[in-house]
């Protein structure tokens, strides 16, 4: 994890702890102290993951009111392969730790906080709503996979042939796996490669997110996604 | 007068809508008229809806103005697509100029639409957004459930993103469905066909007695509106506040408790023991009213 470390933040601008699949810690990110939170090893996110992730959220939003600075950044690190499928997880709910987490995310943004994902592994389905996903901005290092589901599954649960759906994933982004399917959809805001200068990549990724939401018009920009931002307006002017 | 109740699992979205809202106070936007279709599910010679699978509207409900949606169950599991989930985003910022008494969503779905999943995705993520700023502007968002396929994927993380949930028996939340955990993780896991243990993991008692669901209530769309009622009436005179670090910490807590108190549960059995009912093989078969005094509610 160092190497990733130390290429997002610079060697000895870092201290991040690692526990299991969990990381959390701070790092130097343009100039000033950013808050890591990451999960590692493809987590799959369950409730104990879910509680990490909104109590380190909680509590630098919780430290950060006390004193004079500025918010600081919080930036997700994200690897997962989704949701913990268990039935123990659903007895508990885990649907509702994950919208806990969403509204610790949304507290933080209140609290004028900039949240950061940079996508360094896997960011699968549920997993990725639950983390990552309600960030301000999303950034994608070139060997992030970004998926609801394989084209395989894709093809048993919808009987739709798989060699049919290889095909029709060259002309749309809509439903194959791929960060930059994502990013033409406006899910994903940048895709760093491998000779990009990540630290300042993430410092002006930092300095560019901004509260609002604009992922459906950035779909349209780019082409990916053109339905959602006029169909939404629409019924907005009903 | 005795109205024959009309049961809430099997009507339509469309005729959840009409019986549930005050006659006549209905309109709808972006209608099935205007034939604003997926183009995905055409391009993969799937069958389409006029109204991709939700309709969107304002109406009234015991005379409060209330913003409305309802999710098609029975057209692709009510799985949310790019049109469908920018019907539901538009409808929900909607009520930021709009200001309802509050905005209802009749969930029923299983999550993500698989021939749109990338676009399904990331129109879910836009409605837990939208419903998080409308909520924090202090309108509040209500959730219905007690369609056939419950509240689940994205959907059940949107429902318990809610203010108000309203349950029937039927009515199930979850994440990830029995079959979808049966798939993977083998049927020793979940076995998907033992309709029993499934109620009792993801349905409406016990979604009730855990607090997940604000209100319980039976299978009838009479019953549902009356319970919408109340708590129209209830945010009238206490306007909803917008959730702050205290109320954050304490739901934290909660959930911490909870995970600590049922770390090994696999059914949900065991939560209706701790919640005081005492032959649990009857809890099943127990009036919604006998259950909702046993957890202390009044009536």
């Amino acid at each position: 994890m160092n190497i990733l470390f130390d290429r997002l933040f610079g060697s000895e601008q870092h201290n991040i702890t690692i526990d299991g699949e969990f990381l959390s810690g701070t790092a130097t990110v343009a100039d000033g102290e950013a808050v890591i939170i990451g999960t590692r090893n493809k987590a799959a996110i369950d409730s104990a993951l879910a509680l990490k992730v909104a109590d380190a959220i909680l509590r630098t939003v919780r430290e950060d009111s006390d004193v004079s600075r500025p918010p600081r950044t919080i930036l997700f690190l994200v690897d997962t392969q989704g949701q913990q499928l268990s039935r123990h997880e659903e007895l508990l709910g885990l649907n509702g730790y994950f919208a806990h987490v969403a509204s610790c995310c949304d507290l933080a943004r209140r609290h004028d906080h900039r949240l950061v994902t940079v996508i360094h592994g896997e960011a699968v389905s549920g997993g990725f709503l639950a983390f990552g996903l309600m960030a301000d901005r999303v950034y994608a290092l070139p060997d992030a996979q970004v998926r609801v589901m394989d084209l395989r599954a894709m093809s048993k649960v919808t009987k739709i042939p798989y060699d049919k759906l290889v095909v029709l994933a060259e002309e749309s982004p809509v439903f194959a796996p791929g960060a930059e399917n994502y990013w033409r959809m406006g899910g994903v805001d940048e895709l760093w490669s491998a000779e990009d200068d990540w630290s300042s990549c993430l410092a002006s990724g930092v300095a560019h997110a901004a509260a609002d939401d604009g992922r459906a018009r950035l779909g349209l920009e780019r082409g990916g996604r053109t339905l959602a931002a006029p169909i939404a307006e629409l019924v907005k002017a009903a | 007068m005795s109205v024959k109740p009309i049961n809430y699992f099997e009507a339509s979205a469309r005729t959840r809508i009409a019986c549930l809202v005050d006659p006549d106070s209905f309109s709808e936007f972006c209608p099935p008229q205007l034939r604003h279709t997926s183009p995905h599910l055409a391009r993969l010679n799937a069958p389409v809806a006029f109204d991709d699978g939700v309709m969107v509207g304002r109406a009234r409900l015991a005379g409060h103005p209330v913003l409305i949606a309802s999710q098609e169950g029975k057209f692709n599991g009510g799985a949310v697509g790019e049109v469908h989930g920018a019907k539901l985003r538009g409808l929900v910022e909607k009520a930021l100029s709009e200001r309802p008494v509050a905005v209802l969503l009749l969930v029923d779905s299983g999550g993500v639409r698989l021939h749109e999943a990338n676009a399904g995705l990331i129109a879910i993520s836009e409605l837990m957004r939208a419903v998080l700023r409308t909520q924090a502007a202090g309108i509040p968002v209500f959730a219905l459930v007690g369609g056939s396929c419950g509240a689940f994927g994205g959907m059940g993380i949107v429902t318990r993103l809610c203010t108000e949930v309203i349950i029937s028996e039927q009515g199930r939340i979850g994440l990830s469905g029995p079959e979808v955990i049966e798939t993977v993780k083998g049927v020793d896991e979940f076995d998907s066909r033992d309709r029993a243990l499934v109620w009792r993991v993801t349905g409406g008692k016990v979604r009730r007695a855990l607090g997940d669901a604000t209100r319980l209530v039976n299978d009838d769309i009479a019953a549902f509106r009356d319970a919408t009622a109340e708590l129209l009436d209830k945010h009238v005179e206490r306007p909803l506040k917008p959730s702050d670090l205290a109320g954050l910490t304490e739901e934290h807590e909660q959930l911490s408790t909870r995970a600590r108190r049922y770390d090994k549960a696999r059914d949900g059995r065991i939560i209706f023991e701790e919640a005081g009912f005492k032959e649990l093989e009857s809890v099943a078969l127990m009036p919604v009213d006998d259950f909702n005094r046993q957890l202390g509610e009044e009536l």
